[in-house]
């Protein structure tokens, strides 16, 4: 009864109830799907023979796409760089073998969209020559250059989410990373490649995990492994005995405990907020693979040239096989002994996040964890959707703890201002949702379609804004080009008259730009000033207000605008003479300017004059500082939404 | 395209009804020996007027009758409104009621899964403001009645409201007991000298209490198969428990007792089978526990202080406008964000 009670009090509170099972700090729903593990783990890791041709994708990571360093005909080492990282967050790609380079041109590569992407081609000489391998003495080498060197070294996250792996070890100055956590759960179905990789090299992966230790920095590191993963708990047990603070940590077979933050809460019950990486509250995460490839990268040299590949599914015999990058997924399926009949297509990825492949013509890549063969008997195609009766089951399977018939809902029917603000971007899309809905609603599609909606809406804000903005600028600058023209207009007239403080014909000057104002307003007009003492005085004061309002009016102010002020200031106070009649026709004419603008910001009040005319400025550098100003926030805008 | 998952592991719609059906199965059957099997009679008659008009409706609509047909949500209403009213209903009041509860309370709102109001209780609502008479009147138990009515005899007084000569509709009527206490009470009577009433049995109705009991089993093997959650069933009993305790404890010569209250009127059936309508009730855990409480209190209100014997109706459609309100202020704390 007790028990009963606690646990309600719990989701009163709504909370997730917590595990009594010491360490392990659960989270909320969860599913369970069959595992089909056992399937490809019957035989250990096989090598596949180099195929005939490798076809290498540019975009096989997340960001930016490499330089390509090659030409077609060109003869390469294995391991040699093909294209450069560009760009922070991009990854090189390597030869896996050598050959010679037979094309460059778009090919189909393993994406949903099934559109061709920029591919090298490279035609194996069967030598497999190394070329130059140049290993690093990590412990005795600066972080930094370490961490140059991991760019150049094409390891991305091989978990799947192929993140460039030298933007992780990265220190950014802000967080200090306590706690490594390895990645070791495999909570997908069919997947088994890193459940093999800790089964035969755990020692190997140890090694990696020292020198991700080192690189962050990280005192603590733990290893979380899921329970249906006996021999790799085993193998990853003895081995991280070698290393200090380090521990494996079997969590509850649940699907989605591999997911970065469920895992890191799993281990260390440090929940990740939302709008936060998990560096920022001390913890990165990497994949059980990608630490193993930084180890072969350091202590032998070898750059990113292939990966363990679990090939399941509707073959004859699933297993995993170590995969050169680029090799046709023919050869794969070949050597897991040919398709079995009624094979309909092939899914990379598990069942629960995975995607069809467009077709069976594509290179295996970085994020090729697992290839199924599909069946209509191993996957069937979902019934007809139904209504949705509410039943809640998608939210108690939650393990973000979201409301996903509340998101169906609002995504459904485009009400996309509520979806976000029922956290839709929180969604992870596991699919837990759509695993259980008894309505069969393809929920994570409604999901996504409501995410890539929001996003295509707030990039037009965003463009709509840039080019308002820029014809706000344009505006402004032909406002005040007009004002120089006129400027040089009165110099030259001034300049014809006597020199000894005759300004009679700066204020004809004067008076005539006045009137040329489509609404001259008279009582800045009429009391031109015989003094030109008064004038300058006149002309500060009057500055000073419209400076007032514009800054009132406007929220960024421009710079040009703010440099006026010190001018002014000081146009004010120096007292003009007679003497320094040059100074006083300056003074009349930038109070010309200033009466102008000010009559153009009241005239704005009334909604009569073109806005932003608070931008003339009579310094060329205010322009040039502006333009480079929007053209900085341009090439910013850009660089987040590549970033991202 | 990208449509994974590509594995799902949840039971249909259908099944989920089927096993609320198999749920009601006892109950039904504790029923026909309670009161006799008229109610084989009613069940389908209701089963029968809300598969037909909700296939005329769909047709009307424009939608595939198959799939929602055999969703079985049709029968699950027609199966609770013909439990909740009165054995021995006349038949055109079974066809009326359901015919509401399908045709206006979940159709005309978008048939399936966009009902706000729980449709079976629309229908006893309508019928009970609409006949409140033939509503309140119930026949007693067979352990109870002076004449017996056989089968037949219930089917002739069902289509013809014709009773076998010589019996007299009071000879097998009486007032139920939620009824019976509320208009003694009036009456300045105790509670523990109404109870002692024949028609109270050692908890509540004599005979009804099996029925209840039944439904017990049946909420209880919903529980077990996870087709509900625990909160409303145990949010609504305890509340209303909780509620009669107080004003039994205060004034036990004028409150009934709590266990009275469990197990008579349509408690029991409520807390597992009405309330638990996922379409129109709340779908958040807290939210569900607010609802529930919600119910228990209405119900208590009406059957202590209103001019119902028995308020779950009522509540229930309160209890179901709150919805909307109930689960926007209950929403869980999403991972990774600060309570709200």
């Amino acid at each position: 009864m007790n028990a009963i009670i606690q646990f309600a009090t719990k989701l009163i509170r709504g909370q997730a109830a917590e595990a009594a099972t010491a360490g392990i700090h659960k989270f909320n729903g969860g599913v369970h799907p069959d595992g089909h593990k056992q399937e490809s783990t019957t035989h250990p890791i096989a090598k596949l023979a180099i195929p005939e041709k490798l076809v290498l994708p540019l975009r096989q990571h997340v960001g930016y796409i490499p330089k390509i360093k090659v030409q077609v005909g060109d003869h390469v080492l294995k391991g040699q760089m093909l294209a450069e990282a560009e760009g922070t967050v991009s990854a090189a790609i390597h030869a896996p073998t050598s050959g010679t380079i037979t094309a460059i041109r778009e090919e189909i590569i393993p994406h949903p969209s099934g559109l061709p992407d920029m591919c090298i081609t490279l035609t194996p000489d069967g030598k497999d020559t190394w070329g130059s391998l140049r290993p690093v003495d990590w412990r005795n080498t600066d972080k930094k250059e370490l961490v140059a060197s991991l760019r150049a070294s094409g390891i991305v996250g091989l978990g799947g989410a192929t993140f460039p792996t030298h933007i992780k070890v990265r220190a950014d100055g802000k967080s200090h990373v306590h706690t490594l956590v390895i990645n070791a759960a495999e909570c997908e179905p069919y997947i088994t490649c890193d459940d093999m990789l800790m089964r035969e090299r755990a020692d190997e992966i140890v090694n990696g995990i020292e020198i991700v230790k080192f690189l962050l920095g990280a005192e603590n590191c733990i290893v979380g492994i899921e329970d249906n993963k006996p021999e790799a708990i085993v193998a990853m047990t003895k081995a991280c005995k070698a290393l200090v603070d380090t521990s494996v940590k079997v969590v509850p077979t649940l699907y989605p405990s591999g997911d970065a933050r469920r895992l890191i809460h799993l281990v260390s019950g440090i929940e990740i907020p939302h709008d936060k990486r998990s560096t920022d509250v001390g913890v990165q995460v990497f994949n059980v693979a990608t630490v193993l490839a930084i180890y072969r990268y350091f202590a032998f040299g070898e750059p990113a040239v292939g990966r363990i590949v679990t090939m399941t599914g509707s073959v004859n015999q699933p297993q995993n096989f170590e995969v050169l990058f680029g090799t046709p997924l023919q050869s794969l399926i070949d050597a897991a002994g040919g398709t079995k009949a009624g094979t309909s297509h092939f899914i990379m990825g598990g069942p629960m996040m995975g995607f069809d492949l467009p077709t069976i013509n594509i290179p295996i890549t970085k994020a090729a964890n697992c290839i199924i063969a599909a069946t209509p008997d191993l996957f069937a195609p979902p019934p007809p959707a139904m209504p949705c009766i509410r039943c809640a089951r998608c939210a108690d399977a939650c393990p973000v703890n979201l409301q996903p018939q509340e998101l169906y809902w609002f995504s459904k029917s485009d009400n996309f201002e509520k979806a976000r603000d029922y956290k839709l971007f929180d969604c992870i899309e596991c699919g837990c949702c759509s695993y259980v809905c008894p309505s069969n609603i393809p929920l994570v599609q409604y999901y996504r379609y409501a995410k890539s909606e929001i996003i295509a809406a707030d990039k037009a804000q965003e463009a709509a804004d840039l080019a308002r903005e820029r014809n706000e600028f344009r505006l402004a600058r032909i406002e005040r080009e007009k004002l120089e023209r006129a400027q040089k207009h009165a110099e030259r007239a001034a300049s014809g008259k006597a020199e000894a403080g005759k300004v009679d014909a700066v204020q004809t000057e004067e008076t005539k730009i006045n009137s040329t104002q489509a609404e001259a307003a008279k009582p800045t007009a009429a009391p031109v000033a015989d003094d030109a003492k008064k004038a300058a005085i006149a002309a500060a004061v009057e500055r000073a207000k419209a400076l007032k309002a514009t800054a009132a009016k406007t929220e960024t102010t421009p710079t040009g605008t703010k440099e006026i002020l010190p001018k002014a200031t000081s146009a004010a106070n120096k007292p003009a003479d007679d003497e320094q009649a040059k100074k006083d026709k300056q003074a009349l004419i930038a109070a010309a300017i200033e009466r102008a603008k000010a009559q153009k910001l009241a005239a704005a009040h009334t909604g009569l004059a073109p806005k932003n005319v608070e931008n003339i400025s009579p310094a060329l550098q205010a322009e040039i500082s502006e333009i480079d100003a929007i053209r900085e926030k341009a090439k910013q805008a850009v660089e987040t939404k590549d970033s991202d | 395209m990208n449509r994974s998952p590509y594995i799902t592991n949840a039971p249909s719609v259908s099944i989920i009804m089927l096993k609320v059906l198999l749920a009601l199965v006892p109950g039904i059957f504790a029923y026909a020996w309670v009161y006799g099997g008229g109610i084989f009679v009613t069940i389908t008659l209701a089963t029968a007027t809300a598969l037909v008009s909700e296939a005329v409706l769909l047709k009307i609509r424009q939608r595939a009758i198959r799939p929602y047909l055999s969703d079985l949500s049709a029968v699950v209403t027609a199966w609770l409104l013909a439990l909740a009213l009165p054995p021995l209903a006349p038949w055109w009041l079974v066809v009326v009621g359901t015919f509401f509860a399908i045709v206006i309370a979940k159709q005309l709102y978008g048939g399936l899964g966009y009902n706000p109001f729980n449709p079976a209780m629309v229908g006893y609502a309508v019928l009970l403001i609409s006949f409140p008479i033939i509503m309140t009147k119930w026949p007693a138990p067979l352990m109870l009645a002076q004449t017996k009515l056989g089968f037949m005899d219930q089917l002739q007084f069902i289509f013809g409201n014709v009773l076998p000569t010589n019996v007299k509709i009071d000879a097998i009527t009486s007032a139920t007991p939620l009824d019976y206490l509320k208009t003694q009470l009036m009456l300045k009577h105790e509670v523990s000298s109404i109870t002692e009433a024949p028609i109270f049995g050692t908890f509540g109705a004599k005979g009804g209490e099996l029925v209840t009991a039944a439904y017990l089993l049946g909420g209880l093997y919903l529980l077990q198969q996870r087709i509900i959650s625990w909160h409303l069933p145990t949010a609504f009993l305890g509340v209303l428990a909780t509620m009669s305790l107080a004003f039994y404890a205060v004034n036990p010569a004028h409150f009934a007792n709590p266990l009275f209250h469990l197990m008579s009127g349509a408690s029991i059936l409520c807390a597992f089978f009405i309330i638990t309508d996922p379409i129109s009730g709340p779908t958040t855990p807290r939210g569900k526990l607010y609802f529930a409480a919600g119910v228990a209190v209405i119900t208590y209100l009406i059957r202590v202080y209103g001019g119902y014997p028995d308020g779950v109706a009522f509540a229930v459609l309160l209890m179901n406008m709150c919805v909307p309100l109930i689960d926007a202020h209950t929403q869980p704390r999403v991972f990774g964000h600060q309570k709200d």
